[in-house]
């Protein structure tokens, strides 16, 4: 039925060529050529599609570093046997290993070795005629004949001219024509694996030198865009500093809006910080309403609102009386209500360090059963409920350490006199004692923060521009159906006999019907026009 | 209407629609038992003239007036069925639109799991009806109504879920473009898969050559449907997974590719459906293999959507713990 697009090879034919002769006979030359032609061809391509697919699933099922960080070192944490092996074969980036490169690394040799030689037979196949009738017209799958009074050469005019009428390219012999049509197709074929190199070149250039960070902004402070104000930062391996335009914004506001009825109650909606921004130090202000979806793009970089939470403004007086701390804290949500968890150091009090380690509930509540917790999202009874650590937090040897959790090694949990846990359990406004004379705690209210991305994509609009091409030449490749058609007129006895055949060149189509059109056409029936 | 109501009347045309579906499926049922009894040229006819389109209509047996109306009996409850059919699919509709309204403020039906498989059931029907006449697909009335009814009686069961508003980051119009194509392109793969599903049937059992089964087209005809509608949702599938997908996803978190585990799904179903098109035209791998890889491909869609969403909560497309607000990853521990 289908016939191999021209100018492939099928590898059957390769096969042939190759049992031509022994493997010992090969020269290098040819081992290398050997080499070359099974790499491209469409059975290798095939196989290693299918790897590509399979070696994209372990990093679906193992958490990835460059996707989730925390998450990851969590799971490496809970399996320290499994860890140094994956580690090993890189399970835990998947997509920059060495062996998912290698596989798609030899898809794209294959792809380019497989349609630079067709670019070429195509570009030879565009201008040539379309191929003369086969002397048997009827031997090929689809065909159709009948019988006519009217001459022959009557007959192949018709056709010429039906055919010509249905936009194939026609070529006429005394008694016989030949048509083709459809030749977009290999066109659109090789426009998409084409751009199949341009998405991944769009691609590498995001990874290679574009960069992500992250900052949590508490709402009223600033950011301006250079390397030391992120919290998180991500380059690509040939991102360079300098590329970082110099804008900077203030956080000057946020609201949510809290749904207090319907099933989704609780949830927060309509997140909206308010934003002062300046493209350079110098330029003037600007104002943007940052929300979910709503990116502000400055120049190449991009500046996304994508998560919020609250930070609890504590003071810690120490036991001279001095503060030792002040300020909002960012406590992390853990859960939908906003319950939170947060940790306050005081390296400097006097005389032994502090650090405070707990929740904040954005509308607290209590029962037995559950002990605290928050009912709802919404800053409607705020309260802080935390444990004390005095001694040495850790800070002063100089490793870096998380801003949110304690370093309790050698520190010594704050405890009643009556040996039960001292607890720090506050309401905005209020202050408490700390025993034994440390000093004071005190939660003098609410604020805000927002986590703000910050991206610069480079090649985004190649990869776009990429894969909307290939969606262009895969609708070409797909839907225009290449076929040719031939048709035979001679004398036969007293009648003119006709053959009509025809053959199509996708795999896809149908040819019957457009014989039995042709045919309709020829003998003059009106017909609907259909394929 | 109030929200209510809209509620109310999308549950009751689900209801609707699924009786309908059924009596449907009754229909074709007791068109293909009374096939049983039509010779074998009036029902090798029936499926031979699979681009005329439309009933299968049993020509008159060699001067046999009562095969001839066991046939227009046959063609007609065949016609009965896909008149029902449509019928219910209108109520299905009925169903999705009500669910859209009902939400407040109005959206587009797939906020979860339940309507997700409403919508894509639609879509399935939806695609059978149209591609019907083209193709000439009453053959496989009785499998994808059977189908369509038990997945929806799935989706009531145990998907059920009460109208909600939209998470914000779902609130887009790339992302109801996104996942329009998503949901069409899963339908018309469904559709794909089920014809190669019947023409793998086919080639391990041939079948007898009278009765229903010999309905069923010939293999290079099955071959050659399961192409074109492959075909169809492949270049839906980039629309949605390499195009409109990545687009949203760098409105909202900042990056259009992340390898989430929905996305790198949605790629290795690609990636597998860019195989079966392969193997339709590599030496060795038509037919057989090529009809395996496209339920290859349907296993990782289904999979993506059914495992996917109730296994991984890291997923930001999960449905299983809506994700807390907009944070997709809470932030990372920083060093000072
Ligand atoms: C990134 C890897 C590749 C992808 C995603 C891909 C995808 C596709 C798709 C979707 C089609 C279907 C279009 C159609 O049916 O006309 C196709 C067709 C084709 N591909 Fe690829 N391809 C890849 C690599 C290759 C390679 C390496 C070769 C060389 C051996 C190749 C050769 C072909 C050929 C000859 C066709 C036409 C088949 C036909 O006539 O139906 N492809 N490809």
């Amino acid at each position: 039925m289908s016939e191999r697009p021209q100018g492939h090879v099928d590898s059957e034919e390769r096969d042939a060529q190759r049992d031509a002769r022994r493997p010992g006979e090969l020269t290098l030359r040819e081992m290398l050529r050997w080499t070359w032609r099974q790499l491209t061809s469409m059975r290798t391509a095939l196989v290693l599609l299918l790897m590509l697919a399979l070696a994209a699933i372990p990093g679906s099922v193992i958490p990835q570093s460059g996707v989730d960080s925390l998450k990851t070192s969590r799971w490496q944490d809970a399996h320290p046997d499994l860890t140094p092996v994956y580690e090993k074969l890189g399970l835990f980036s998947v997509y920059d290993s060495a062996w998912f490169s290698a596989i798609y690394i030899l898809l794209m040799v294959s792809l380019v070795g497989c349609i630079v030689p067709r670019t070429f037979v195509y570009w030879r196949a565009l201008r040539a005629a379309p191929p003369d009738a086969p002397r048997n017209l009827t031997r090929l799958p689809d065909h159709a004949t009948y019988e006519t009074d009217e001459p022959a050469d009557a007959v192949v005019a018709r056709a010429h001219e039906v055919l010509k009428a249905r936009r194939y390219r026609v070529v006429s012999t005394d008694d016989a024509v030949s048509a083709e049509r459809g030749h977009l197709r290999e066109a659109g074929n090789l426009l998409f694996h084409l751009s199949v190199l341009v998405v991944l070149v769009g691609f590498a250039l995001g990874g290679l030198f574009g960069y992500k960070g992250g900052v949590i902004l508490v709402v009223g402070n600033g950011f301006s865009n250079n390397l030391t104000q992120y919290d998180d930062f991500v380059p690509g391996s040939l991102f360079k500093a300098s590329d970082m335009e110099p804008f900077s914004f203030d956080v000057d506001s946020f609201d949510v809006e809290w749904l207090t009825s319907g099933p989704r109650k609780g949830m927060a909606r309509s997140f909206n910080a308010h934003l002062t921004y300046r493209e350079t130090p110098t330029s003037e202000d600007k104002s943007y309403d940052l929300k979910v979806n709503h990116p502000l793009t400055i120049g190449d970089t991009e500046v996304f609102l994508i998560g919020h939470g609250y930070a609890p403004v504590i003071t810690i007086r120490d036991g001279n009386g001095d503060v030792a701390y002040s300020g909002p804290t960012i406590f992390l949500p853990t859960d939908q209500t906003f319950r939170s968890f947060g940790v306050v150091k005081a390296p400097d009090a006097e005389p032994a360090q502090i650090g405070l380690e707990g929740e904040f509930y954005p509308t607290y509540a209590f029962t037995k059963e559950t002990g605290p917790f928050s009912v709802f999202g919404n800053a409607l009874n705020p309260a802080i409920s935390m444990l004390v650590y005095t001694g040495d937090l850790g800070m002063d040897d100089g490793t870096p350490q998380s801003v949110y959790a304690l370093d309790k090694a050698k520190t010594n949990l704050l405890k009643n006199k009556d040996g039960s846990m001292f607890r720090v359990d506050l309401q905005p406004g209020k202050t408490v004692d700390l025993p034994n004379g440390l000093g004071s705690v005190s939660f003098d209210g609410v604020e805000r923060w927002n986590k703000i991305q910050i991206s610069q994509t480079p090649g985004k609009r190649i990869a776009l521009a990429g894969v909307l091409l290939a969606l262009l030449g895969l609708l070409g490749s797909l839907f225009i159906r290449p076929r040719r058609v031939w048709v035979r007129a001679r004398q036969e006895g007293g009648a003119t006999l006709v053959e009509v055949a025809a053959l199509d060149r996708s795999g896809g189509g149908d040819v019957s019907v457009v014989i039995t059109e042709i045919v309709a056409a020829l003998k003059g029936v009106p017909q609907e026009e259909k394929s | 209407m109030t929200d209510a109501a809209w509620e109310t009347l999308s549950n009751q045309a689900v209801a609707a629609c699924g009786i309908v579906y059924f009596l449907a499926l009754l229909a074709h049922l007791v068109e293909w038992s009374s096939l049983r009894r039509v010779p074998v040229e009036a029902g090798a006819s029936a499926s031979a003239d699979a681009h005329a389109g439309g009933v299968a209509v049993a020509t008159d047996g060699p001067g046999d007036a009562a095969v001839a109306a066991r046939g227009r009996r046959t063609a007609m409850f065949g016609r009965l069925g896909l008149m029902l059919t449509g019928i219910a699919c209108a109520a299905h509709f009925v169903a999705l639109l009500g669910r859209g309204m009902a939400a407040e403020p109005n959206r587009v039906p797939w906020g979860n799991m339940y309507e997700f498989t409403l919508s894509g059931t639609f879509v399935v029907v939806l695609l059978y009806l149209v591609l019907n006449r083209r193709f000439g697909l009453v053959w496989m009335a009785p499998i994808v109504v059977g189908f369509v009814l038990a997945l929806l009686m799935v989706a009531v069961l145990w998907l059920y879920d009460p109208v909600a508003p939209l998470t914000e980051a779902l609130d887009s119009y790339w992302l109801v473009i996104h996942v329009v194509s998503a949901i069409l392109a899963t339908g018309a793969f469904t559709l794909g898969g089920i014809c190669s599903a019947i023409y793998l049937a086919k080639e391990r059992w041939p079948g007898p050559d009278t009765g229903p089964l010999a309905r069923i087209p010939s293999l290079a005809v099955l071959d050659r449907i399961s192409y074109r509608i492959h075909a169809f949702g492949f270049p839906v599938w980039t629309f949605a997974v390499l195009i409109t997908g990545p687009i949203w996803a760098h409105q909202a978190w900042s990056s259009y590719w992340n390898w989430d585990p929905k996305e790198v799904w949605a790629f290795i179903t690609w990636v597998v459906y860019a195989a079966y098109l392969h193997a339709r035209s590599t030496a060795g791998w038509k037919g057989r293999n090529a009809a395996l890889l496209a339920l290859l491909g349907l296993a990782t869609l289904w999979f993506n959507f059914i495992g996917i969403n109730y296994f991984s909560s890291t997923s930001q497309h999960s449905y299983a713990a809506p994700a807390v607000v907009v944070e997709r990853d809470a932030p990372a521990a920083v060093a000072r």
